[in-house]
Protein backbone atom coordinates (compact mmCIF):
# COMPACT_ATOMS: atom_id res chain seq x y z
CA UNK A 1 0.00 0.00 0.00
CA UNK A 2 1.64 3.17 -1.13
CA UNK A 3 0.56 6.72 -1.77
CA UNK A 4 1.22 8.52 -5.04
CA UNK A 5 1.71 12.27 -5.44
CA UNK A 6 0.55 13.91 -8.67
CA UNK A 7 1.34 17.35 -10.01
CA UNK A 8 -2.02 18.26 -11.60
CA UNK A 9 -1.25 20.85 -14.25
CA UNK A 10 -3.49 23.88 -14.66
CA UNK A 11 -3.56 26.85 -16.96
CA UNK A 12 -5.51 29.94 -15.90
CA UNK A 13 -6.71 27.91 -12.88
CA UNK A 14 -8.36 25.27 -15.10
CA UNK A 15 -7.12 21.69 -15.25
CA UNK A 16 -5.39 20.62 -18.41
CA UNK A 17 -6.45 17.35 -20.03
CA UNK A 18 -3.14 15.74 -19.14
CA UNK A 19 -3.77 16.38 -15.43
CA UNK A 20 -6.75 14.02 -15.40
CA UNK A 21 -4.80 11.44 -17.40
CA UNK A 22 -2.01 11.52 -14.82
CA UNK A 23 -4.47 11.27 -11.93
CA UNK A 24 -5.94 8.20 -13.66
CA UNK A 25 -2.45 6.67 -13.98
CA UNK A 26 -1.74 7.47 -10.33
CA UNK A 27 -5.04 5.91 -9.23
CA UNK A 28 -4.15 2.68 -11.04
CA UNK A 29 -0.66 2.66 -9.53
CA UNK A 30 -1.91 3.33 -5.99
CA UNK A 31 -4.58 0.61 -6.35
CA UNK A 32 -2.00 -1.85 -7.69
CA UNK A 33 0.09 -1.40 -4.56
CA UNK A 34 -2.84 -2.50 -2.43
CA UNK A 35 -4.96 0.61 -2.07
CA UNK A 36 -2.78 3.65 -1.43
CA UNK A 37 -4.02 7.21 -1.72
CA UNK A 38 -3.62 9.62 -4.62
CA UNK A 39 -2.66 13.13 -3.57
CA UNK A 40 -2.93 15.76 -6.30
CA UNK A 41 -1.05 19.04 -5.95
CA UNK A 42 -2.34 22.06 -7.85
CA UNK A 43 -0.51 25.38 -8.10
CA UNK A 44 -2.16 28.55 -9.33
CA UNK A 45 -3.55 31.89 -8.32
CA UNK A 46 -6.35 32.48 -5.83
CA UNK A 47 -9.23 30.10 -6.60
CA UNK A 48 -7.25 27.26 -8.19
CA UNK A 49 -8.58 25.03 -5.41
CA UNK A 50 -11.86 25.05 -7.34
CA UNK A 51 -10.51 22.19 -9.45
CA UNK A 52 -10.48 19.88 -6.40
CA UNK A 53 -13.90 18.40 -7.08
CA UNK A 54 -12.97 17.47 -10.64
CA UNK A 55 -9.73 15.85 -9.41
CA UNK A 56 -11.82 13.86 -6.94
CA UNK A 57 -14.04 12.56 -9.71
CA UNK A 58 -10.95 11.06 -11.36
CA UNK A 59 -9.55 9.48 -8.22
CA UNK A 60 -7.77 12.03 -6.02
CA UNK A 61 -8.17 11.25 -2.30
CA UNK A 62 -6.44 14.47 -1.26
CA UNK A 63 -5.96 17.73 -3.17
CA UNK A 64 -3.08 19.91 -2.04
CA UNK A 65 -3.85 23.49 -3.04
CA UNK A 66 -0.98 25.94 -3.44
CA UNK A 67 -2.13 29.45 -4.25
CA UNK A 68 0.07 32.46 -4.92
CA UNK A 69 -0.45 35.62 -7.01
CA UNK A 70 2.88 34.95 -8.77
CA UNK A 71 1.61 31.60 -10.05
CA UNK A 72 -0.33 33.38 -12.81
CA UNK A 73 2.59 32.36 -15.02
CA UNK A 74 4.61 29.16 -14.76
CA UNK A 75 7.06 29.59 -11.87
CA UNK A 76 9.21 26.52 -12.52
CA UNK A 77 11.59 27.09 -9.60
CA UNK A 78 9.00 27.67 -6.90
CA UNK A 79 6.62 24.96 -8.13
CA UNK A 80 9.43 22.38 -8.37
CA UNK A 81 10.54 23.24 -4.83
CA UNK A 82 6.95 22.93 -3.60
CA UNK A 83 6.37 19.53 -5.23
CA UNK A 84 9.67 18.27 -3.78
CA UNK A 85 8.81 19.60 -0.32
CA UNK A 86 5.44 17.86 -0.37
CA UNK A 87 7.06 14.64 -1.60
CA UNK A 88 9.51 14.76 1.31
CA UNK A 89 6.84 15.57 3.90
CA UNK A 90 5.19 12.15 3.66
CA UNK A 91 5.93 8.72 2.34
CA UNK A 92 5.18 8.53 -1.37
CA UNK A 93 5.94 5.70 -3.76
CA UNK A 94 6.09 7.99 -6.78
CA UNK A 95 5.66 11.55 -7.99
CA UNK A 96 3.76 11.69 -11.29
CA UNK A 97 3.26 14.51 -13.77
CA UNK A 98 2.54 14.89 -17.47
CA UNK A 99 5.31 15.00 -20.07
CA UNK A 100 4.01 18.39 -21.15
CA UNK A 101 5.88 21.69 -21.54
CA UNK A 102 5.52 22.19 -17.78
CA UNK A 103 6.00 18.60 -16.67
CA UNK A 104 9.07 17.92 -18.77
CA UNK A 105 10.64 20.99 -17.16
CA UNK A 106 9.59 20.14 -13.60
CA UNK A 107 10.35 16.41 -13.56
CA UNK A 108 14.16 16.55 -13.63
CA UNK A 109 14.18 19.43 -11.14
CA UNK A 110 12.06 17.48 -8.68
CA UNK A 111 14.08 14.28 -9.22
CA UNK A 112 17.36 16.11 -8.57
CA UNK A 113 15.96 17.77 -5.43
CA UNK A 114 14.74 14.42 -4.11
CA UNK A 115 17.71 12.45 -5.43
CA UNK A 116 15.14 10.08 -6.89
CA UNK A 117 15.38 8.18 -10.18
CA UNK A 118 13.27 9.63 -13.00
CA UNK A 119 11.56 7.97 -15.94
CA UNK A 120 10.35 10.39 -18.63
CA UNK A 121 7.60 10.25 -21.19
CA UNK A 122 6.16 6.90 -20.21
CA UNK A 123 3.09 5.22 -21.64
CA UNK A 124 2.58 2.50 -18.97
CA UNK A 125 3.54 2.16 -15.30
CA UNK A 126 3.61 -1.00 -13.24
CA UNK A 127 4.71 -1.60 -9.70
CA UNK A 128 6.98 -4.59 -9.27
CA UNK A 129 8.35 -5.10 -5.77
CA UNK A 130 10.83 -2.33 -5.06
CA UNK A 131 10.77 -1.16 -8.65
CA UNK A 132 8.55 0.69 -11.02
CA UNK A 133 8.56 -0.83 -14.48
CA UNK A 134 7.59 1.58 -17.26
CA UNK A 135 7.29 1.62 -21.03
CA UNK A 136 9.01 4.53 -22.74
CA UNK A 137 9.09 5.21 -26.47
CA UNK A 138 12.72 5.96 -27.31
CA UNK A 139 14.63 6.68 -30.53
CA UNK A 140 11.83 9.05 -31.52
CA UNK A 141 9.15 6.36 -31.13
CA UNK A 142 11.04 3.83 -33.24
CA UNK A 143 11.89 1.63 -30.25
CA UNK A 144 9.84 0.87 -27.14
CA UNK A 145 12.03 0.56 -24.07
CA UNK A 146 10.92 -1.19 -20.90
CA UNK A 147 12.74 0.52 -18.04
CA UNK A 148 13.07 -0.31 -14.38
CA UNK A 149 13.44 2.46 -11.81
CA UNK A 150 14.61 1.11 -8.47
CA UNK A 151 14.29 2.71 -5.06
CA UNK A 152 11.55 3.69 -2.62
CA UNK A 153 10.60 6.87 -4.52
CA UNK A 154 10.66 7.62 -8.24
CA UNK A 155 9.59 10.53 -10.44
CA UNK A 156 7.63 9.57 -13.55
CA UNK A 157 6.31 11.80 -16.33
CA UNK A 158 3.45 10.40 -18.38
CA UNK A 159 3.05 10.97 -22.11
CA UNK A 160 -0.04 13.07 -22.91
CA UNK A 161 -2.89 11.00 -24.43
CA UNK A 162 -1.15 7.71 -23.54
CA UNK A 163 -3.61 7.13 -20.69
CA UNK A 164 -7.35 7.65 -21.07
CA UNK A 165 -8.74 9.65 -18.17
CA UNK A 166 -11.27 7.50 -16.28
CA UNK A 167 -13.65 8.47 -13.50
CA UNK A 168 -13.10 6.90 -10.08
CA UNK A 169 -14.85 9.07 -7.51
CA UNK A 170 -12.90 9.85 -4.35
CA UNK A 171 -13.27 12.32 -1.50
CA UNK A 172 -10.74 14.93 -2.68
CA UNK A 173 -10.14 16.24 0.82
CA UNK A 174 -8.57 19.68 0.39
CA UNK A 175 -5.40 20.77 2.14
CA UNK A 176 -3.64 24.06 1.61
CA UNK A 177 0.10 24.49 1.36
CA UNK A 178 2.36 27.52 1.05
CA UNK A 179 4.95 27.68 -1.74
CA UNK A 180 8.12 26.00 -0.47
CA UNK A 181 10.23 28.71 -2.05
CA UNK A 182 9.22 32.35 -2.25
CA UNK A 183 8.25 33.12 -5.86
CA UNK A 184 9.94 36.53 -5.54
CA UNK A 185 13.22 34.62 -5.21
CA UNK A 186 12.76 32.71 -8.48
CA UNK A 187 15.54 33.53 -10.92
CA UNK A 188 13.81 32.46 -14.13
CA UNK A 189 10.98 34.95 -14.61
CA UNK A 190 8.28 34.98 -17.30
CA UNK A 191 8.27 38.39 -18.99
CA UNK A 192 5.64 37.76 -21.60
CA UNK A 193 3.33 35.09 -22.98
CA UNK A 194 3.12 35.04 -26.76
CA UNK A 195 -0.24 33.48 -27.52
CA UNK A 196 -0.49 31.03 -30.36
CA UNK A 197 -3.82 32.36 -31.60
CA UNK A 198 -7.18 32.61 -29.89
CA UNK A 199 -9.05 29.40 -29.30
CA UNK A 200 -6.32 27.36 -30.93
CA UNK A 201 -6.54 23.67 -30.01
CA UNK A 202 -3.21 22.25 -28.92
CA UNK A 203 -1.68 19.51 -31.09
CA UNK A 204 -1.19 17.28 -28.04
CA UNK A 205 -4.85 17.46 -27.06
CA UNK A 206 -6.69 17.64 -30.39
CA UNK A 207 -8.67 14.51 -31.33
CA UNK A 208 -8.14 15.41 -35.01
CA UNK A 209 -5.06 16.91 -36.64
CA UNK A 210 -4.91 18.17 -40.21
CA UNK A 211 -1.31 18.57 -41.25
CA UNK A 212 0.27 20.07 -44.35
CA UNK A 213 3.51 19.51 -46.24
CA UNK A 214 5.44 20.86 -49.20
CA UNK A 215 2.82 19.42 -51.55
CA UNK A 216 0.71 22.48 -50.75
CA UNK A 217 3.24 24.46 -52.82
CA UNK A 218 2.92 27.74 -50.90
CA UNK A 219 2.29 29.19 -47.46
CA UNK A 220 -0.95 30.74 -48.75
CA UNK A 221 -2.35 27.31 -49.62
CA UNK A 222 -2.21 26.39 -45.94
CA UNK A 223 -5.60 28.08 -45.85
CA UNK A 224 -6.95 24.82 -47.32
CA UNK A 225 -5.58 22.89 -44.34
CA UNK A 226 -7.04 25.43 -41.91
CA UNK A 227 -10.40 25.29 -43.65
CA UNK A 228 -10.50 21.49 -43.43
CA UNK A 229 -9.54 21.66 -39.73
CA UNK A 230 -12.32 24.21 -39.18
CA UNK A 231 -14.82 21.95 -40.96
CA UNK A 232 -14.02 19.10 -38.55
CA UNK A 233 -14.47 21.62 -35.74
CA UNK A 234 -12.27 19.91 -33.14
CA UNK A 235 -9.06 19.79 -35.15
CA UNK A 236 -5.61 21.34 -34.79
CA UNK A 237 -3.28 22.25 -37.64
CA UNK A 238 0.17 20.69 -37.93
CA UNK A 239 3.00 20.84 -40.43
CA UNK A 240 6.09 19.00 -41.61
CA UNK A 241 9.63 20.02 -40.84
CA UNK A 242 10.21 21.18 -44.42
CA UNK A 243 7.30 23.58 -44.08
CA UNK A 244 8.38 24.99 -40.71
CA UNK A 245 11.99 25.27 -41.88
CA UNK A 246 10.74 27.34 -44.80
CA UNK A 247 8.80 29.58 -42.44
CA UNK A 248 5.36 28.72 -43.85
CA UNK A 249 4.30 27.78 -40.34
CA UNK A 250 5.84 28.38 -36.88
CA UNK A 251 8.23 25.74 -35.52
CA UNK A 252 5.77 24.99 -32.73
CA UNK A 253 3.44 23.44 -35.36
CA UNK A 254 6.01 20.90 -36.48
CA UNK A 255 5.05 17.25 -36.15
CA UNK A 256 7.88 14.75 -36.38
CA UNK A 257 10.90 13.33 -34.74
CA UNK A 258 12.29 16.71 -33.73
CA UNK A 259 8.92 18.35 -33.28
CA UNK A 260 5.73 17.27 -31.57
CA UNK A 261 4.83 13.61 -31.31
CA UNK A 262 1.10 13.13 -31.56
CA UNK A 263 -1.45 10.32 -31.40
CA UNK A 264 -4.83 11.78 -32.39
CA UNK A 265 -7.93 9.78 -33.30
CA UNK A 266 -7.59 11.04 -36.86
CA UNK A 267 -4.53 12.40 -38.65
CA UNK A 268 -5.05 13.90 -42.11
CA UNK A 269 -1.77 14.29 -44.03
CA UNK A 270 -2.15 16.81 -46.84
CA UNK A 271 0.62 16.99 -49.42
CA UNK A 272 3.00 15.12 -47.11
CA UNK A 273 5.34 12.57 -48.67
CA UNK A 274 5.97 10.74 -45.37
CA UNK A 275 9.67 11.12 -44.61
CA UNK A 276 10.83 8.95 -41.71
CA UNK A 277 11.33 12.13 -39.69
CA UNK A 278 7.64 12.96 -40.08
CA UNK A 279 6.30 9.43 -39.60
CA UNK A 280 8.12 9.26 -36.25
CA UNK A 281 5.83 12.00 -34.99
CA UNK A 282 2.44 10.67 -36.10
CA UNK A 283 2.57 6.96 -36.85
CA UNK A 284 0.80 6.09 -33.60
CA UNK A 285 -2.31 8.03 -34.70
CA UNK A 286 -5.43 5.84 -34.62
CA UNK A 287 -6.59 6.53 -38.16
CA UNK A 288 -4.41 8.11 -40.85
CA UNK A 289 -5.73 9.73 -44.03
CA UNK A 290 -3.25 10.79 -46.73
CA UNK A 291 -3.83 12.93 -49.78
CA UNK A 292 -0.87 13.19 -52.12
CA UNK A 293 -0.33 13.35 -55.88
CA UNK A 294 2.49 10.77 -55.86
CA UNK A 295 1.05 7.28 -55.41
CA UNK A 296 4.53 5.97 -54.50
CA UNK A 297 4.85 8.40 -51.56
CA UNK A 298 5.78 6.54 -48.32
CA UNK A 299 2.87 8.16 -46.47
CA UNK A 300 0.54 5.72 -48.33
CA UNK A 301 2.30 2.80 -46.60
CA UNK A 302 0.90 3.93 -43.24
CA UNK A 303 -2.34 5.57 -44.40
CA UNK A 304 -5.54 3.69 -43.57
CA UNK A 305 -7.25 5.69 -46.29
CA UNK A 306 -5.19 7.18 -49.11
CA UNK A 307 -6.36 9.39 -51.96
CA UNK A 308 -4.01 9.93 -54.89
CA UNK A 309 -4.66 13.37 -56.30
CA UNK A 310 -3.97 17.08 -56.38
CA UNK A 311 -4.39 18.44 -52.86
CA UNK A 312 -5.52 21.80 -54.24
CA UNK A 313 -8.59 20.03 -55.71
CA UNK A 314 -9.20 17.16 -53.27
CA UNK A 315 -8.91 19.13 -50.02
CA UNK A 316 -11.57 21.76 -50.81
CA UNK A 317 -13.90 18.96 -51.93
CA UNK A 318 -13.24 17.08 -48.70
CA UNK A 319 -13.82 20.24 -46.66
CA UNK A 320 -17.20 20.67 -48.33
CA UNK A 321 -18.11 17.00 -47.81
CA UNK A 322 -17.13 17.13 -44.12
CA UNK A 323 -19.28 20.25 -43.64
CA UNK A 324 -22.23 18.48 -45.25
CA UNK A 325 -21.70 15.34 -43.16
CA UNK A 326 -21.57 17.45 -39.99
CA UNK A 327 -24.68 19.41 -41.00
CA UNK A 328 -26.69 16.22 -41.60
CA UNK A 329 -26.21 14.99 -38.03
CA UNK B 1 31.89 34.15 -22.28
CA UNK B 2 33.02 30.81 -21.04
CA UNK B 3 30.45 28.36 -22.36
CA UNK B 4 30.25 24.61 -21.81
CA UNK B 5 28.22 22.51 -24.21
CA UNK B 6 27.33 19.00 -23.04
CA UNK B 7 26.93 16.76 -26.06
CA UNK B 8 26.05 13.15 -26.85
CA UNK B 9 26.96 10.68 -29.56
CA UNK B 10 23.79 9.15 -30.98
CA UNK B 11 22.91 7.08 -34.05
CA UNK B 12 21.62 8.72 -37.21
CA UNK B 13 17.96 9.32 -36.53
CA UNK B 14 16.96 8.34 -40.06
CA UNK B 15 18.22 4.78 -39.51
CA UNK B 16 16.10 1.67 -39.45
CA UNK B 17 16.67 0.05 -36.10
CA UNK B 18 16.93 -3.57 -35.10
CA UNK B 19 16.98 -4.98 -31.59
CA UNK B 20 20.30 -6.43 -30.43
CA UNK B 21 20.73 -10.03 -29.31
CA UNK B 22 20.49 -9.08 -25.62
CA UNK B 23 16.94 -7.88 -26.22
CA UNK B 24 17.73 -4.82 -24.13
CA UNK B 25 19.54 -2.61 -26.65
CA UNK B 26 19.49 -1.77 -30.31
CA UNK B 27 21.81 -3.53 -32.74
CA UNK B 28 24.46 -0.91 -33.45
CA UNK B 29 26.04 -2.79 -36.37
CA UNK B 30 26.07 -0.66 -39.49
CA UNK B 31 24.63 2.44 -37.82
CA UNK B 32 26.21 5.83 -38.39
CA UNK B 33 26.81 7.89 -35.25
CA UNK B 34 27.28 11.63 -34.93
CA UNK B 35 26.64 14.53 -32.57
CA UNK B 36 23.02 14.38 -31.48
CA UNK B 37 20.89 16.86 -33.46
CA UNK B 38 19.83 18.98 -30.49
CA UNK B 39 23.38 19.01 -29.10
CA UNK B 40 24.63 20.23 -32.49
CA UNK B 41 22.20 23.17 -32.28
CA UNK B 42 23.58 23.90 -28.80
CA UNK B 43 27.15 23.94 -30.15
CA UNK B 44 26.12 26.35 -32.89
CA UNK B 45 24.41 28.64 -30.37
CA UNK B 46 27.56 28.66 -28.21
CA UNK B 47 29.83 29.45 -31.16
CA UNK B 48 27.59 32.27 -32.34
CA UNK B 49 27.35 33.77 -28.85
CA UNK B 50 31.13 33.75 -28.48
CA UNK B 51 31.67 35.15 -31.97
CA UNK B 52 29.24 37.97 -31.20
CA UNK B 53 30.22 38.67 -27.61
CA UNK B 54 33.97 38.44 -27.59
CA UNK B 55 35.53 38.86 -24.15
CA UNK B 56 33.54 37.64 -21.19
CA UNK B 57 31.82 40.17 -19.00
CA UNK B 58 32.70 38.11 -15.96
CA UNK B 59 36.20 37.33 -17.18
CA UNK B 60 37.36 40.79 -18.27
CA UNK B 61 40.02 40.69 -20.92
CA UNK B 62 39.90 36.95 -21.54
CA UNK B 63 38.51 35.75 -24.85
CA UNK B 64 35.38 33.66 -25.00
CA UNK B 65 35.85 29.95 -24.77
CA UNK B 66 33.61 27.09 -25.87
CA UNK B 67 34.26 23.76 -24.13
CA UNK B 68 32.48 20.58 -25.22
CA UNK B 69 31.91 17.78 -22.72
CA UNK B 70 30.64 14.24 -23.30
CA UNK B 71 30.14 11.24 -21.04
CA UNK B 72 30.94 7.88 -22.57
CA UNK B 73 33.50 5.39 -23.89
CA UNK B 74 36.43 6.37 -26.11
CA UNK B 75 34.13 6.39 -29.14
CA UNK B 76 32.85 9.78 -27.94
CA UNK B 77 36.27 11.28 -28.67
CA UNK B 78 35.34 11.27 -32.35
CA UNK B 79 32.18 13.20 -31.47
CA UNK B 80 34.15 15.70 -29.40
CA UNK B 81 36.66 16.18 -32.27
CA UNK B 82 33.78 16.87 -34.61
CA UNK B 83 32.52 19.54 -32.21
CA UNK B 84 35.99 21.07 -32.13
CA UNK B 85 36.10 21.02 -35.92
CA UNK B 86 32.93 23.14 -35.81
CA UNK B 87 34.83 25.61 -33.66
CA UNK B 88 34.81 24.51 -30.01
CA UNK B 89 38.13 25.33 -28.34
CA UNK B 90 38.69 22.23 -26.23
CA UNK B 91 36.98 19.07 -25.07
CA UNK B 92 36.52 16.92 -21.99
CA UNK B 93 35.61 13.23 -22.11
CA UNK B 94 34.11 11.90 -18.90
CA UNK B 95 34.98 8.30 -19.42
CA UNK B 96 32.42 5.58 -18.73
CA UNK B 97 32.12 2.16 -20.38
CA UNK B 98 28.51 2.80 -21.21
CA UNK B 99 26.19 5.79 -20.92
CA UNK B 100 23.50 4.83 -18.43
CA UNK B 101 19.82 5.35 -19.20
CA UNK B 102 19.58 7.07 -15.82
CA UNK B 103 19.63 10.80 -16.61
CA UNK B 104 20.27 11.80 -13.00
CA UNK B 105 23.38 9.60 -12.87
CA UNK B 106 24.75 11.31 -15.99
CA UNK B 107 23.83 14.71 -14.56
CA UNK B 108 25.87 13.96 -11.46
CA UNK B 109 28.95 13.23 -13.57
CA UNK B 110 28.49 16.44 -15.56
CA UNK B 111 27.81 18.56 -12.47
CA UNK B 112 31.00 17.24 -10.84
CA UNK B 113 32.98 18.39 -13.88
CA UNK B 114 31.18 21.72 -14.36
CA UNK B 115 30.97 22.96 -10.78
CA UNK B 116 34.49 24.41 -10.55
CA UNK B 117 34.73 25.36 -14.24
CA UNK B 118 33.69 29.00 -13.91
CA UNK B 119 31.24 28.77 -16.82
CA UNK B 120 28.93 31.68 -17.58
CA UNK B 121 26.60 29.45 -19.55
CA UNK B 122 26.09 25.69 -19.84
CA UNK B 123 24.17 24.49 -22.89
CA UNK B 124 22.55 21.12 -23.66
CA UNK B 125 20.26 19.72 -26.32
CA UNK B 126 16.67 19.58 -25.05
CA UNK B 127 16.94 15.80 -25.17
CA UNK B 128 19.01 13.17 -26.92
CA UNK B 129 17.48 11.21 -29.77
CA UNK B 130 18.32 7.79 -28.36
CA UNK B 131 17.11 7.93 -24.77
CA UNK B 132 14.55 10.69 -25.46
CA UNK B 133 14.46 11.51 -21.74
CA UNK B 134 15.10 15.25 -21.55
CA UNK B 135 16.48 14.90 -18.03
CA UNK B 136 20.23 15.51 -18.09
CA UNK B 137 20.38 19.26 -18.77
CA UNK B 138 17.77 20.34 -16.25
CA UNK B 139 18.96 17.93 -13.57
CA UNK B 140 22.57 19.08 -14.03
CA UNK B 141 21.50 22.72 -13.57
CA UNK B 142 19.55 21.76 -10.45
CA UNK B 143 22.57 19.96 -8.99
CA UNK B 144 24.73 23.01 -9.76
CA UNK B 145 22.11 25.31 -8.24
CA UNK B 146 22.00 27.58 -11.31
CA UNK B 147 18.90 28.84 -13.13
CA UNK B 148 17.75 26.72 -16.04
CA UNK B 149 15.56 27.35 -19.06
CA UNK B 150 14.46 24.27 -20.96
CA UNK B 151 13.74 23.83 -24.68
CA UNK B 152 14.69 27.35 -25.76
CA UNK B 153 13.89 28.29 -29.35
CA UNK B 154 15.55 31.72 -29.01
CA UNK B 155 18.35 32.87 -26.75
CA UNK B 156 19.94 36.27 -26.29
CA UNK B 157 22.59 37.14 -23.73
CA UNK B 158 23.61 40.66 -22.72
CA UNK B 159 25.04 42.27 -19.59
CA UNK B 160 25.08 39.08 -17.60
CA UNK B 161 21.43 38.26 -18.27
CA UNK B 162 19.68 35.97 -20.69
CA UNK B 163 16.33 36.16 -22.44
CA UNK B 164 14.90 32.98 -23.95
CA UNK B 165 11.77 31.91 -25.76
CA UNK B 166 10.18 28.60 -24.91
CA UNK B 167 7.28 26.99 -26.75
CA UNK B 168 4.27 25.90 -24.72
CA UNK B 169 1.23 24.02 -25.92
CA UNK B 170 -0.48 26.62 -28.11
CA UNK B 171 1.61 29.56 -26.83
CA UNK B 172 5.17 30.57 -26.00
CA UNK B 173 6.76 32.19 -22.97
CA UNK B 174 9.56 34.73 -22.97
CA UNK B 175 11.68 34.29 -19.84
CA UNK B 176 14.54 36.26 -18.33
CA UNK B 177 17.27 34.93 -16.07
CA UNK B 178 20.66 35.87 -14.62
CA UNK B 179 23.97 34.18 -15.51
CA UNK B 180 25.54 31.81 -14.76
CA UNK B 181 22.76 29.64 -16.10
CA UNK B 182 21.95 26.50 -18.04
CA UNK B 183 19.81 26.41 -21.17
CA UNK B 184 18.58 23.36 -23.08
CA UNK B 185 18.21 24.01 -26.78
CA UNK B 186 15.25 23.13 -29.00
CA UNK B 187 15.11 22.96 -32.77
CA UNK B 188 14.74 26.08 -34.90
CA UNK B 189 17.25 28.21 -33.03
CA UNK B 190 20.30 27.83 -35.31
CA UNK B 191 21.50 25.64 -38.17
CA UNK B 192 24.72 23.88 -37.21
CA UNK B 193 27.67 24.84 -39.42
CA UNK B 194 29.67 22.36 -41.47
CA UNK B 195 33.30 22.14 -40.40
CA UNK B 196 35.78 23.48 -42.97
CA UNK B 197 38.75 21.33 -43.97
CA UNK B 198 41.02 23.83 -42.25
CA UNK B 199 39.05 23.54 -39.03
CA UNK B 200 38.99 19.74 -39.25
CA UNK B 201 42.79 19.80 -39.39
CA UNK B 202 43.00 22.35 -36.57
CA UNK B 203 40.66 20.26 -34.38
CA UNK B 204 43.15 17.40 -34.35
CA UNK B 205 45.53 19.59 -32.35
CA UNK B 206 43.01 21.00 -29.92
CA UNK B 207 43.17 19.69 -26.33
CA UNK B 208 40.98 16.73 -25.42
CA UNK B 209 41.17 15.79 -21.79
CA UNK B 210 39.93 12.45 -20.45
CA UNK B 211 38.78 11.93 -16.86
CA UNK B 212 36.73 9.23 -15.17
CA UNK B 213 32.99 9.96 -15.07
CA UNK B 214 31.72 10.26 -11.51
CA UNK B 215 28.35 8.74 -12.25
CA UNK B 216 25.97 8.45 -9.36
CA UNK B 217 24.14 5.23 -8.55
CA UNK B 218 22.47 3.92 -11.69
CA UNK B 219 18.85 3.35 -10.72
CA UNK B 220 17.13 3.41 -14.11
CA UNK B 221 18.02 0.43 -16.28
CA UNK B 222 16.75 -1.08 -19.51
CA UNK B 223 14.92 -4.38 -19.12
CA UNK B 224 13.84 -4.78 -22.70
CA UNK B 225 13.76 -3.03 -26.06
CA UNK B 226 11.32 -3.89 -28.80
CA UNK B 227 10.13 -2.45 -32.06
CA UNK B 228 6.66 -0.92 -32.01
CA UNK B 229 3.91 -2.98 -33.63
CA UNK B 230 3.58 -2.37 -37.35
CA UNK B 231 0.56 -0.51 -38.62
CA UNK B 232 -1.66 -2.49 -40.94
CA UNK B 233 -0.51 -1.96 -44.54
CA UNK B 234 -1.72 1.25 -46.14
CA UNK B 235 -4.68 1.31 -48.50
CA UNK B 236 -5.34 3.67 -51.39
CA UNK B 237 -9.10 4.09 -51.69
CA UNK B 238 -9.23 6.10 -54.90
CA UNK B 239 -8.04 8.96 -57.04
CA UNK B 240 -8.86 12.65 -57.03
CA UNK B 241 -12.08 14.39 -56.03
CA UNK B 242 -14.08 11.30 -57.04
CA UNK B 243 -12.70 9.43 -54.00
CA UNK B 244 -13.94 12.01 -51.48
CA UNK B 245 -17.43 10.51 -50.88
CA UNK B 246 -15.89 7.08 -50.21
CA UNK B 247 -13.45 8.66 -47.74
CA UNK B 248 -16.26 10.40 -45.89
CA UNK B 249 -18.24 7.15 -45.79
CA UNK B 250 -15.26 5.25 -44.33
CA UNK B 251 -14.63 7.98 -41.74
CA UNK B 252 -18.27 7.68 -40.69
CA UNK B 253 -18.83 3.94 -40.78
CA UNK B 254 -15.43 2.32 -40.31
CA UNK B 255 -13.28 4.82 -38.38
CA UNK B 256 -16.39 6.33 -36.72
CA UNK B 257 -14.70 9.68 -36.34
CA UNK B 258 -17.06 11.86 -38.33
Amino acid sequence: MANVLVFAETRANALRKVALEVVTAARALADATGGGEVHALVAGTSGVGGVAQQLGQYGADVVVVVEHPSYANFDRESVAATIAARAKSASYRAVLMGFSAQGRDLGPRVAAKLDAPIASDVTEIQSSGDSLVVKHPAYANKVIATLEATGPLAVVSVRPSAVTAAQAARAAKTETMQPASDPSQSRVVVKEIAEGGKGKIDLGEAPIIVSGGRGLKSAENFKLVEDLAAAFGNAAVGATRAVTDDGWRPHSDQIGQTGRQVSPQLYVAVGISGAIQHLAGMRTSKTIVAINKDKEAPIFKVADYGIVGDVLEVVPALTQAVKEAKASH
Amino acid sequence: MKIAVCIKRTPDSESRFKIGSSGASIDEAGLKFDIDDFASYAIEVALQLNEKQGPSASHQGTPGETVVIAVGPDLVQETLRKAMSMGADRAVQLKADTIPYDGLAVAKALAAELKSGGYDLVLFGKHAFDTSNGVVGTATAELLGIPCVTAATKLEISNGRGVARRELEGAAEIVEFPLPAAVTIDEGIARPRYPSLKNIMAAKKKPLETKPAQLGDVRVTVKKMELPPDRPPGRIIGEGVAAVPELVRLLQTEAKIL
